[in-house]
């Protein structure tokens, strides 16, 4: 029974941990940077409903931090419990950035124990904004390491390989290895974006049902602004990453566009199925659109799936993977674009319903974009854990029990993610924002209230 | 001294920092707990939430930095303890889960709840437990490589009077370092009537700590002799230890300089953890691994270095600040901000 196949239970544990992991790191990434923004605006403009923004969502991050860093510390752990063998190879040649990682949560971590506890103890209010830099370099730093393993996995390189002993070894190749930049910009950029959809999306939530006030309002334009520009982002650096794929990894890129015989002026595949004999049907094409998008040029030559050995192949299933991560960036890109335009042209209404339900849809739907790009990613690399190098099977320990494991972090994860939403809530249903801003701000209230 | 020392050395030094770091928070936990269903909760419950708030972060990285730290440095004992602590390892993780994410929980939701102070109460005790087992493993005879990989020997540990004195001393040096510390801080904070309880759990756990300390070292001389022999030819450093543990005990029944006496508990582990580590040596996990035939390529470890103190010199000026705003600013301790 697979249950007892400590292989695919090690898959199963390390896919469970990290797709509960990667939510809390994608937000931990991505909203200090959007507290940062939210508090300079509101300094520079003298705008008190923006500082109280930054401190509201400091408040949330808080919660899932504790979660991210509970989960970042089990994922940690069972890396070596897991995929000893791995680890031993990898310690050797890529634990530099993993090192180096500890100190950017480390620094990370003092900056935001201190940024949280002193809102109100500087004079000058730039102060306290200058801590909000630190911790916005310390997490989007800790993205950076934590990438550069991950694309190490996918294009190793930095050392040879003599028998099992791993010499020649460069920690610096290995950390700037060919995925690198590609990957860092990608992942960096579609958590910005998916930490401003969702303070999006709770903004848009509240304004439908509860009407929201000039606070939410506030809320609403900065954090879909934030989301088009992020979006624009995401998508050029998930273009670039195509790119990289189609030089660097042509085998994931044809498994996941089901693109089996290398030619020229390729046409990209949307959607559909395969019939028995692998071929495709029910799929929208777009003529010479692959070759577009691996090379910039609808003519060029785009190596297919049957060039690599079918033991060899990723599984075909993560063409939907791809093409669901797309359509949400594209779906993103729309609605943040759409909301802009009804702004900036005065006869329309930007609170329309129907566009604030398309924005409410945004940050779920960027979570599931995050989730579906690294199951592509991941599952695209199989069988290798370090490609061409070692197969997952082969990096993944031989103990009995990984099964029990797993059904011991099921039940934690159901316990760690009940936890967060329901404390979530509780402190911010108890204490709502008009309320907090006139306990906050007497002053500034009382004058609005007189206009 | 080759860069493996120097990586041991310093690895140890975070092990030792998490020690005291992790056990005054542990410690913590269970106090807070303990005050609560024996009713004294308004006494120092306080004091230990504005000691905690900013600092349980910090506490887990230092974890994380050991464990990184031996996967960079030693590979291969990375891959024998992965192998071997899979149960164990995985039971510290969900303790160390429930623990962190349930603190934030209660300080910035659910505010004495009595469910949730149970639980960071009772994985303050089970967490030390459970990572003792690495320390106990080390010891040898616990581990079996056949041509199936590495497996650990449940009933050798679960019936090994060794293991079991560890735990008890692992769970009592907690209980011991937390109370000395909150001894200090209740001083620092003019908070008269914490300080009275406070100092009396310090008073309390101080002998169970030596006599657990003895009865871990005579079952280390039972159980594997010659790391024995080497801890007696390292007797100074014990005895160190001893004296150290004496001044401390001293300062605190006298009623007088609480932070010198904290600072006494701090050096009274540093021997001992010390004499310890070093009388362990060649070995890191018997007998398997060793210094030496563990260590990662030189390139890696000296790059290490190199990174590490790059680290330091970011971080040593940050942790001042935070400690200039928070622990030592007395203001701050005394709650007036
Ligand atoms: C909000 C999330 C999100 C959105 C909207 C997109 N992506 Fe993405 N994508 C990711 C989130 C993501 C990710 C989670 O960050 C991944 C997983 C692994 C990685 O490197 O980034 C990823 C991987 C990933 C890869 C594989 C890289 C590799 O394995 O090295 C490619 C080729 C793309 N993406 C391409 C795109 C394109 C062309 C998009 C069009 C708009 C797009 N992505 C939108
Ligand atoms: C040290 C770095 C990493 C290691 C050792 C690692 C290893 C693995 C392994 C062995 C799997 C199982 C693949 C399978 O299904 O067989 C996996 C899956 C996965 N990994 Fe990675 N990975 C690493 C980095 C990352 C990073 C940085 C992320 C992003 C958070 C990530 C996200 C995922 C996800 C979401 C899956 C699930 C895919 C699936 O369903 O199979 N990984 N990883
Ligand atoms: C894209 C992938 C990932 C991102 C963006 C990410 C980011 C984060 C973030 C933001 C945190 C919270 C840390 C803090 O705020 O202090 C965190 C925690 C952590 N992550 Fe991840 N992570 C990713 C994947 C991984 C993987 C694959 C590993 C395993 C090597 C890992 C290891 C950790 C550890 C050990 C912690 C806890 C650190 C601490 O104790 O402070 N992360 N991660």
């Amino acid at each position: 029974m697979f249950f007892e196949d400590s292989v695919t239970m090690s898959r199963l544990l390390t896919s469970l941990t990290l797709a509960f992991h990667v939510i809390f790191a994608t937000v931990g990434v991505g909203i200090p940077i959007m507290i940062s923004i939210a508090e300079f605006i509101g300094i520079k403009k003298k705008d008190s409903h923006l500082t109280l923004l930054a401190r509201r969502w400091t408040r949330g991050m808080t919660i899932t931090i504790a979660v991210g860093v509970v989960t970042g510390t089990a994922i940690g752990l069972q890396l070596s419990l897991l995929w000893p063998s791995f680890m031993q190879v990898a310690g050797n040649v890529i634990s530099l950035p993993l090192f180096m990682e500890v100190f950017a949560f480390f620094f990370e971590a003092i900056f935001l124990g201190i940024y949280l506890y002193t809102w109100d103890r500087f004079k000058n209010p730039m102060y306290h904004w200058l801590l909000s830099i630190p911790i916005v370099i310390g997490s989007t730093l800790s993205a950076f390491f934590i990438t550069t393993v991950n694309a190490f996995m996918n294009t190793p390189q930095g050392f040879e390989m003599d028998g099992n002993t791993v010499t020649e070894i460069s920690p610096l190749a290995a950390m700037f290895n060919p995925a690198t930049p590609t990957k860092v910009f990608h992942v960096v950029a579609s958590s910005y974006l998916t930490s401003a959809a969702i303070l999006a999306t709770i903004a848009a939530v509240i304004i439908l049902v509860k009407k929201g006030s000039e606070y939410h309002r506030k809320a609403l334009k900065l954090t879909v602004t934030a989301t088009f520009i992020f979006a624009i982002a995401t998508a050029i650096a998930g273009d670039l990453s195509a790119k990289f794929l189609a030089e660097h990894q042509p085998e994931k890129l044809a498994a996941g566009e089901w693109h089996f015989e290398t030619e020229a002026g390729a046409d990209l595949v949307l959607f559909g199925s395969l019939n028995e004999d692998n071929e495709v049907e029910n799929a929208i094409t777009i003529p010479k659109g692959l070759s577009f998008l691996a090379y910039g040029d609808f003519n060029a030559e785009v190596e297919g799936l049957n060039e690599v050995p079918s033991d060899e192949q990723p599984p075909l299933w993560i063409h939907y993977m791809f093409d669901l991560m797309v359509s949400i960036g594209f779906y993103v890109l729309g609605i943040s674009m759409l909301f802009l335009l009804f702004w900036k042209v005065k006869k329309w209404n930007e609170e329309n319903r129907l566009l604030l339900w398309g924005i409410a849809t945004l940050g779920p739907l960027s979570m599931l974009a995050i989730e579906f790009g690294w199951i592509f990613a991941e599952e695209g690399r199989q069988p290798w854990i370090l490609r061409g190098i070692m197969t997952v099977a082969e990096g993944a320990t031989t103990s009995d029990h990984v099964g029990l494991m797993f059904i011991l972090f099921c039940g934690l994860y159901f316990v760690l993610g009940a936890g967060c939403l329901l404390v979530l809530r509780k402190m911010f249903k108890n204490n709502p924002a008009e309320a907090e801003f006139e306990e906050r701000y007497p002053e500034v209230a009382a004058t609005k209230e007189e206009d | 001294m080759g860069y493996e020392y120097i990586g041991i050395t310093v690895l140890w030094l975070f092990l030792y920092g998490y020690l005291i770091v992790a056990s005054v928070d542990f410690g913590a936990g269970f106090f807070a707990y303990y005050a609560k269903i024996t009713k004294k909760d308004h006494i120092i419950n306080q004091l230990i939430s504005r000691y905690l708030s900013p600092v349980w972060e910090v506490t887990n990285v230092f974890f994380v930095f050991f464990f990184v730290g031996i996967v960079g440095f030693f590979p291969d004992a990375a891959y024998y303890y992965g192998q071997a602590l899979l149960i164990p390892g995985s039971i510290a993780i969900v303790l160390i889960a429930i623990r962190g994410s349930f603190y934030a929980f209660e300080s910035y939701g659910f505010k004495n709840n009595h469910l949730y102070m149970f639980l960071y109460g009772a994985t303050g005790l089970l967490i030390p437990a459970s990572l003792s087992t690495a320390l106990t493993i080390s010891e040898g005879g616990f581990i079996e490589e056949t041509s199936n990989g590495v497996k650990l020997l449940y009933t050798e540990l679960l019936t090994s009077p060794y293991s079991w004195s560890v735990v008890f001393l692992a769970i009592v040096s907690v209980l011991y370092i937390s109370s000395m510390f909150l001894t200090y801080y209740a001083n620092r904070a003019d908070d008269q009537s914490a300080l009275e309880l406070v100092r009396k759990y310090a008073l309390f756990w101080s002998s169970p700590t030596i006599i657990a300390s003895l009865t871990s070292f005579i079952a280390l001389s039972q159980h594997n002799p010659e790391h024995f022999e080497k801890a007696i030819g390292l007797w100074w450093v014990f005895g160190l230890s001893v004296f150290f543990f004496m001044v401390a005990l001293f300062l605190v029944y006298q009623g007088k300089f609480y932070g010198w006496a904290f600072i006494a508990v701090m050096l009274q582990f540093l021997s001992a953890f010390f004499g310890y580590g070093a009388s362990h040596l060649p070995y890191i996990l018997q007998p398997f691994v060793t210094i030496t035939s563990g260590a990662t390529n030189e390139t890696m470890g000296i790059t290490l270095v190199i990174a590490f103190i790059a680290g330091l010199l970011l971080l040593v000026p940050s942790l001042i600040l935070l400690m200039r705003l928070f622990l030592f600013n007395a203001d701050y301790v005394k709650g007036k901000k």
